[in-house]
């Protein structure tokens, strides 16, 4: 353990060494999930945005940020943040990438809407073969973040992080 | 308790039994793709009602599974319409999407709420509602675009009607009318809503099956 407060900047750097629980290609700063860290004195303030609401892995991620914390001789507070300001659209492009690289097509824009019919259409790239011949095969999938898709030229199925 | 906890728990136990109704499907729906789909959906409800009565237990000095799972049947503040057990496949659809409907009226009345806390909570839930109201919808269309689909979605919907305007309250209820009899295409009848306050049979049931763990193990004990 330092003996001086650890700074913000040590603060996102360790918050970045933690992986998604679920997708662990991706870290939890790469997912967006971090709104802030304030220091005050020797605690560490975290806003913690969330995900999905019924995501089982909300509980190991904070568990995980507040040992992170502990581990740079700080005291830990995670606040969770309980409104909209978490959407898809906080993915970082590092992580969108990092996704697309582990088989999962990454979320589409907010912007471009979550309609069935824009489900439907083939604006989605299948991850593997970059096609964009691809058809949604069920809005859920095995996490609540998840849709399945399907390649129909590479023949391969996939995954679709879910737009919200 | 005061009126914000009480709407709190009126969401909060919806969204909780409606979950635990959805996930009947699990195994044995007509598809696969179906039992992806609700278990999906029932997942997602129930961590709506987690973060509910997580507000709600902060007034209340207790925790989330308190109020999950300790209460007496009285107290639950469920609407009777996710009570019902809906073991049949049009009828689950009538519910689906009448709940869908129902609840999108009532999450977009609360993102205009003046309380920000629960404003911020609502529209964080109608995000992810998006998805059901999608699923909801889209069986609704191909129920009733089918010859054998139609009436028994029809004969299902007018069953479960005085129950769907249950969910809401009373200044809400004509917005709900609007929107069925716009997708339907015909008037709906002039029902006594089945509203909160009153409890269905298989309530009791279901209770029983959902706290039965929690009531096996010794006070105290750790999950």
């Amino acid at each position: 353990m330092s003996s001086a407060s650890p700074t913000r900047d040590h603060v996102w750097r360790a918050l970045a060494d933690i992986p998604d629980p679920e997708i662990p290609v991706i870290s939890i700063v790469d997912l967006g999930v971090i709104a802030d860290v304030r220091i005050v004195g020797r605690r560490v303030e975290v806003d913690f945005t969330p995900t999905f609401m019924g995501c089982p892995a909300l509980d190991t991620m904070r568990a995980q940020m507040e040992e992170a914390i502990r581990g740079l001789g700080a005291e830990p507070d995670v606040e969770v943040v309980l409104d909209d300001s978490w959407s898809t659209d906080r993915i970082t492009p590092e992580g969108r990438e990092k996704l697309r690289a582990a088989g999962f097509a990454p979320p589409t824009p907010r912007g471009e809407g979550t309609t069935l019919v824009q489900l439907q259409s083939n604006g989605f790239r299948c991850p593997y073969c970059g096609s964009r011949e691809t058809a949604l095969e069920n809005i859920f999938g095995p996490t609540p973040c998840r849709s399945l898709r399907y390649c129909r030229d590479c023949k391969q199925p996939f995954e679709q992080f879910k737009t919200i | 308790m005061n009126e914000r906890v009480q709407l709190l728990l009126a969401l909060a136990d919806d969204e909780l039994l409606l979950g635990w109704r959805n996930s009947e499907w699990t195994g044995i729906a007509p598809s696969l793709e179906e039992d992806v789909a609700f278990s999906s959906i029932a997942q997602t409800e129930i961590g709506h009602a987690r973060a509910l009565y997580e507000l709600a237990a902060r007034e209340l000095g207790t925790d989330a599974d308190a109020l999950a799972f300790d209460r007496s049947l009285d107290e639950y503040r469920s609407a009777p319409l996710v009570e019902l057990r809906r073991l049949e496949w049009a009828r689950t659809i009538a519910r689906h999407w009448l709940y869908e409907t129902a609840d999108a009226i009532r999450l977009e009345s609360l993102r205009a709420s003046e309380d920000a806390e629960l404003a911020g909570i609502a529209a964080k839930i109608d995000r992810e509602e998006v998805y059901h109201r999608i699923h909801a919808e889209m069986w609704a269309d191909r129920l009733l675009a089918s010859d054998e689909g139609r009436p028994r979605l029809e004969e299902a919907l007018d069953e479960l009607w005085p129950y769907a305007l249950g969910v809401l309250d009373e200044e809400l209820r004509p917005e709900l009318v609007r929107r069925v009899e716009a997708k339907l295409g015909r008037t709906m009848s002039d029902v006594e809503p089945v509203a909160r306050g009153t409890h269905e049979a298989e309530l009791a049931e279901l209770l029983d099956e959902m706290t039965m763990v929690r009531r096996s193990a010794p006070a105290g004990a750790r999950w």
